[in-house]
């Protein structure tokens, strides 16, 4: 079991973080793991994405040519990574501002309106964590209590509470997928 | 001991604390910046000091007084960067001097760009500076690599009072692997009687200097350096084997492209081609000896040297098999990455047969 994940959005929708949070989560599931960025001139608002690996076994190069999984956060990475994508393979669309379809019927397309999620859940910086509660929900790949073992790590005194917002941003990308 | 993501050029830079490396000198430039980053925040913590110099040639300077001093010392710089700091290179590695020196190299010549480059493999083993001398040139192609690698460059740098080069490139720097610290074998250390730390009235003064202006004294030193060298071949050299025992094509790469081949040695097995890698893990010294016997078996139909340049390192794979076997290139200059599949096509056509 390989999966080889895309990434993709503007910078400042959290996408290198999304693929931080998998490849550490796999690393404490005792998987192999690889985040590679993209490290071009990016800034704030351009685009920015990052390769994951997670796989039981060693893995070879961490660049990631044909994704088993892509979470596209914006249209122009829809459109520049979709036809890499393996054959059933399983798309993500952050369908709050993609209006676009998957335009291949060889790959599974999970629509998550994460910013509106996030914007009812209070904070639109949690759009990327709803995102990921997705692609964990579709693929059953990783532990959500993992996830909170490290957000709780990451988040202590006056900042705790953000532990719980994040989980609840989780629940909520899972629950989209399980609607679909 | 839990196994910890690291990036990179963070876990080069960690590696250096752990290490001892107490100073750090540098100037910024992509894509190793995290490298100074992390050490302008850390190396106070431990009672060090990081200077962000005012240029390259700087920034090797004050590496060369810390190193004459006897601390262990550090800068790191990717491709540009380090073009500049060769005359201070030099001149450390004619006044017997320890220091480690980081490049998390790029697409080049020039400026270039930030992209992943194995393009300074010359200037690594050869010396980008003047006479001669060599550095050690230490080449990991894992984030376990390079904070292992970065611990030992220390003890080496010491053991033979060189400077060491830590050859890596943009993809290394930037990428985050699981890592476990640990510390280098043992090496026992000679004492630093040669730094000019204070003579505290107790001791004649110690003298750092790589002017030696009488053509015989200038000629005992090269000597000097050339049996240091011999040494250093003799007992450094590593490389590892992949699938190698039964190869009939073999790749030979480092680093990055090591990876790259490893995907496709796996890719060719799959399809029934022995294939097999050669990776050199000292790039000097180059595991030449190694090499050829590995070439030499019977069963190796061609040798397919692999680099992010346009072709450096097999002017050693070249004198390493003498001729014995047909050497081919696959590479790419100024950032491009073949993907693997280049590779297995290159197998095919030195096998004279159709891929699959």
């Amino acid at each position: 079991m390989t999966h080889e994940i895309v990434i993709s959005g503007f910078g400042g929708q959290g996408v290198m973080a999304m693929g931080k949070t998998l490849a550490e989560a796999g690393m404490k599931e005792g998987l192999c793991v690889s985040w590679l960025p993209s490290y071009g001139p990016e800034m704030r608002g351009g685009t920015a994405n990052c390769s994951v690996v997670l796989s039981g076994e060693e893995i070879i190069s961490p660049m990631v040519q044909s994704p088993t999984e892509l979470i596209a956060m914006n249209k122009p990475s829809l459109v520049k990574f979709e036809p890499q994508m393996v054959p059933g393979g399983k798309l993500f669309v952050n369908s709050s501002i993609i209006e676009l379809k998957a335009s291949r019927a060889d790959i599974s397309a999970y629509y998550i309106p994460c910013l509106s999620i996030a914007e009812e859940l209070g904070n639109i910086k949690v759009a990327n964590m709803v995102m990921l509660g997705a692609y964990i929900g579709a693929t059953g790949l990783l532990q959500t209590e993992t996830i909170r073992g490290m957000l709780a790590h990451m988040f202590t005194g006056p900042k705790a509470a953000l532990v719980e917002l994040n989980i609840e941003a989780l629940r909520r990308g899972a629950a989209c997928v399980r609607e679909a | 001991m839990a196994k910890e993501l690291w990036k990179g050029n963070e876990a080069v830079a960690e590696a250096a604390i752990r290490a001892g490396c107490r100073y750090f000198f540098g100037y910024p430039i992509t894509p190793q910046n995290e490298i100074p980053e992390y050490l302008s925040r850390h190396l106070p913590e431990h009672g060090g000091c990081f200077v962000q110099a005012e240029s390259e040639i700087a920034a090797i300077n004050m590496v060369y007084g810390a190193a004459g001093s006897g601390a262990r010392v550090m800068t790191s710089s990717s491709s540009p960067g380090i073009s500049l700091k060769q005359e201070g290179v030099t001149y450390i590695a004619c006044a017997e001097l320890p220091a480690v020196i980081v490049n998390m190299m790029r697409g080049g010549p020039g400026l270039g760009n930030i992209a992943p480059s194995q393009a300074d493999y010359y200037q690594a083993t050869r010396g980008g500076g003047n006479g001669d001398y060599r550095t050690v040139v230490l080449a990991p192609a894992t984030i376990q690599e390079a904070a292992d690698f970065t611990q030992e460059a220390f003890d080496i740098a010491d053991y033979y009072r060189t400077p060491v080069v830590v050859l890596a490139d943009g993809m290394i720097g930037q990428m985050m692997e699981a890592i476990e610290w640990r510390k280098p074998k043992e090496r026992a250390l000679p004492p630093k009687d040669w730094a000019t730390d204070g003579t505290r009235g107790k001791r004649p003064h110690n003298i750092i200097n790589s002017l030696y202006i009488d053509a015989k004294d200038c000629a005992v030193q090269n000597r000097k350096l050339q049996e240091k060298y011999d040494r250093i071949t003799e007992t450094e050299v590593r490389y590892e084997e992949f699938m190698a025992q039964d190869a009939e094509i073999l790749f030979v790469a480092y680093g990055t492209t090591a990876r790259i081949a490893r995907a496709a040695v796996l890719k060719l097995r799959k399809d029934g081609v022995k294939a097999g890698l050669f990776r050199p893990v000292t790039l000097w010294p180059f595991p030449e000896k190694a090499l050829r016997e590995c070439a030499a078996h019977e069963n190796v139909a061609a040798v397919i040297d692999v680099e992010l340049s346009m072709g450096q390192m097999i002017d050693d794979v070249k004198i390493a098999l003498a001729g014995a076997k047909p050497v081919r290139f696959v590479g790419m200059g100024g950032g491009a990455i073949p993907a693997p599949q280049e590779l297995v096509d290159e197998a095919y056509k030195a096998l004279g047969r159709c891929g699959k």
